[in-house]
């Protein structure tokens, strides 16, 4: 049996480790989906900041009410900007033809950008933003080179002169919400309302909101799986005696 | 009970298929760890009927809708997303049975006479799961599906002359549309499971007329008592049927870690692309089939120089072609007078261990971007996937093999 399991493990060892590897450095971000202040504050951050352009089109609001523990009168007064009923999917009032026109190409859906580029993308992209005179929007991304998109939280963050340093240690704490090598700009050009610090944390919950949106069920789904864990474990004792009882009469 | 019983098997012999194939099937008693293999792949292919029945009744097979509804599965749909993750990771999961059994049959000689149609047979039903697999990736809409079909329906177009033609008819239309998205549906839905449980039938039916090998390759059939009954063999039920549920029990266990806790497998069970809505005006950097594809896709990548006046692709597909097409005769290439591997010389072990390190560091140059430097260590080890199966008419015959027990061991 043990050569069975062994065999099994040899089998899908290939499988493990193969993730392709980012071609910026990004700094690390630990999504915690049990952690609902976080999530809530990240919500209230996306619904105010991102969700003017972006769409989260495969959601429904009332999920994230539930889930987040936000109760839903609360939510439809203050988070939904949309006139949206809570069960209907969480789309915008962007045009896609205009955002084209505006920004080159229409703000990408991101119900699902966690799970396409990685919460560390996200995270650092967030965060990545600086000074660029030649772009059109006047800013640029360095984990996004040449991006169309502002920077719309200046206002928290403030704008940076020069490129900041990302990918060099910067990250949150999940346990205890420190921030640990939190400034990572040089030089500011303006300063935002937030302390860096502050605003890493901010961020942070907002990728974790983002992380959450992706795979809504992570916790649930992970909880059932200690059960089936169980379950099965529980199932091959049996089918271990069962075998062993009859196969005492094969010589 | 017992009266139903004869009142069906009067109008149907329901006690004679019993017999024949559970009851009384005497198969070997030495069956190994390897042997699990066989009734994993029966289980993962009910998993994905089951799953894929239940699926199709949320799926929306159409090019506007069916990324949102594989979204609103694993959203909306009560337990939508657990038998999507079931479907996703049994795919992979065949996969890895599939190729444990093949490799077990390639270890004991499985495929030797009388056992040729039953290899035939299995390699028919693995040709039509890549069929069905490649299809099914496409159901989700994501741009890793839409550009992995493009890329492999577009070497159909290497093929001279009638090339893109040929593409064309596949696709239905001239880029991967909704069109081609409602027939890949239709195929891996309704015809090629028909096929696959048709072939699965057949697999068993051919195996049970000649009975099964074992880890000593002898013919338990040349000794029985004075019954009839193999001396070296047991009944499939119960020995083998209580046997087979501990392989479930620990298939399972690793099955589920997978489902419930890494259903993405770090990319390679859901490609991360595939998280973004298939859009014909957008390359993805990289194009990777699944895993299960790579070592196939090394090879076609490996072949890098035109011959003949015919470009490089065209014998690329050739080569892929070929790596498949040359398992089939596997059976009339091995000339060795035994079948195990443990009676075969050292020559023979060799060749199985270079030809299985081959076909998995191919698998893994299939994932990764393609460099000078790998391209050049792919065509050696497609050479050397190759010359396993040239060379074994020789080695089989030349090398020295040790004498085969009468009685199984162990």
């Amino acid at each position: 049996m043990r050569k069975l399991i062994v065999g099994l493990f040899i089998a899908i060892l290939p499988a493990l480790g193969l993730a392709a590897g980012p071609s910026v450095e990004l700094d690390t971000m630990e999504p915690d989906h049990t952690n609902k202040e976080s999530l809530q504050r990240g919500a209230a951050l996306f619904t105010n900041y991102c969700m003017g352009c972006h769409s989260m089109e495969y959601a429904r609001y009332k999920r994230v009410s539930d889930d987040l523990g936000i109760p839903q009168e609360l939510y439809e007064e203050n988070l939904i900007f949309t006139g949206a009923k809570i069960g209907e999917l969480m789309k915008n009032s962007m045009s896609k033809d205009m955002a084209a026109d505006w920004f080159g190409a229409p703000p990408p859906d991101l119900t699902l950008e966690s799970r396409l580029r990685g919460e560390d993308w996200i995270y650092s992209y967030l965060r990545g933003f600086y000074k660029d005179d030649t772009r059109p929007l006047g800013v640029n991304n360095v984990v996004f080179d040449n991006v169309g998109m502002p920077h719309v939280m200046a206002d928290l963050q403030g704008l940076c002169a020069v490129e900041p340093r990302i990918g060099e240690g910067a990250s949150v704490d999940p346990l205890s919400g420190d921030v640990r090598n939190a400034d990572t700009c040089p030089q500011w050009e303006t300063e935002g309302s937030m302390s860096p610090a502050e605003f890493n944390s901010a961020m942070y919950d907002l990728t974790n909101f983002m992380s959450y949106m992706g795979d809504p069920v992570k916790v649930e789904r992970e909880r059932l799986g200690m059960f089936a864990l169980i379950f099965v474990a529980i199932f091959f004792i049996f089918a271990y005696l069962l075998n062993r009882e009859y196969w005492k009469d094969v010589h | 009970m017992n009266k139903l019983v004869n009142w069906v098997d009067e109008r149907l012999p329901i006690v004679e298929a019993w017999n024949k194939h559970l009851g009384k099937y005497y198969a070997p008693k030495n069956f190994n760890m390897w042997y699990f293999f066989g009734s994993l792949a029966m289980l993962v292919l009910v998993n994905q009927l089951i799953t894929g029945i239940w699926l199709t009744m949320s799926y929306n097979p159409s090019g506007e809708g069916a990324f949102a509804s594989v979204e609103y599965i694993m959203r909306d749909v009560e337990w939508g997303w657990l038998l999507r993750y079931l479907h996703s990771t049994g795919a992979s999961a065949f996969f890895v049975v599939v190729y444990l059994h093949m490799f077990r049959g390639l270890m004991y000689g499985s495929y030797q006479k009388p056992r040729e149609l039953i290899w035939i047979f299995g390699m028919l039903i693995y040709l039509v799961l890549m069929a069905e697999a490649f299809m099914g990736y496409l159901l989700p809409w994501g741009q890793m599906s839409y550009w992995g079909a493009q890329v492999i329906v577009n070497l159909f177009g290497a093929i001279p002359v009638i090339g893109d033609d040929l593409s064309l008819w596949i696709r239905g239309d001239y880029l991967i549309s909704g069109i081609t998205l409602n027939r890949f549906f239709a195929l891996h839905v309704v015809a090629l499971p028909i096929v696959l449980l048709g072939l699965v039938v057949l697999h068993i039916l051919a195996l049970h007329e000649v009975g099964s090998n074992n880890p000593d390759g002898i013919d338990i059939k040349k000794n029985k008592d004075e019954n009839g009954v193999p001396k070296d063999g047991i009944p499939f039920h119960p020995y083998y049927t209580v046997h087979d549920l501990m392989g479930v029990g620990v298939f399972f266990f690793i099955f589920f870690i997978v489902v419930f806790f890494f259903p993405e497998m770090g990319g390679l069970f859901l490609e991360k692309p595939n998280f973004e809505p298939a859009n014909p005006l957008k390359t993805p950097d990289h194009i990777a089939p699944v895993w299960y594809f790579t070592p196939f896709y090394a090879m076609l990548r490996a072949v890098t120089v035109d011959l003949f006046g015919l470009d490089a692709k065209f014998w690329g597909v050739v080569v892929m072609g070929g790596a498949i097409a040359i398992l089939f005769v596997l059976p009339w290439l091995d000339r060795s007078p035994v079948r195990s591997m443990r009676y075969k010389g050292w020559l023979s072990k060799i060749a199985l261990a270079i030809f299985a390190v081959s076909f998995v560091i191919l698998g893994y140059l299939g994932i990764v971007p393609a460099t000078e430097g790998r391209t050049i260590v792919a065509q050696i080890l497609t050479t050397l996937y190759f010359l396993y199966f040239i060379l074994m008419p020789f080695y089989t015959r030349m090398e020295k093999t040790k004498p085969v027990p009468e009685r199984v061991t162990g």
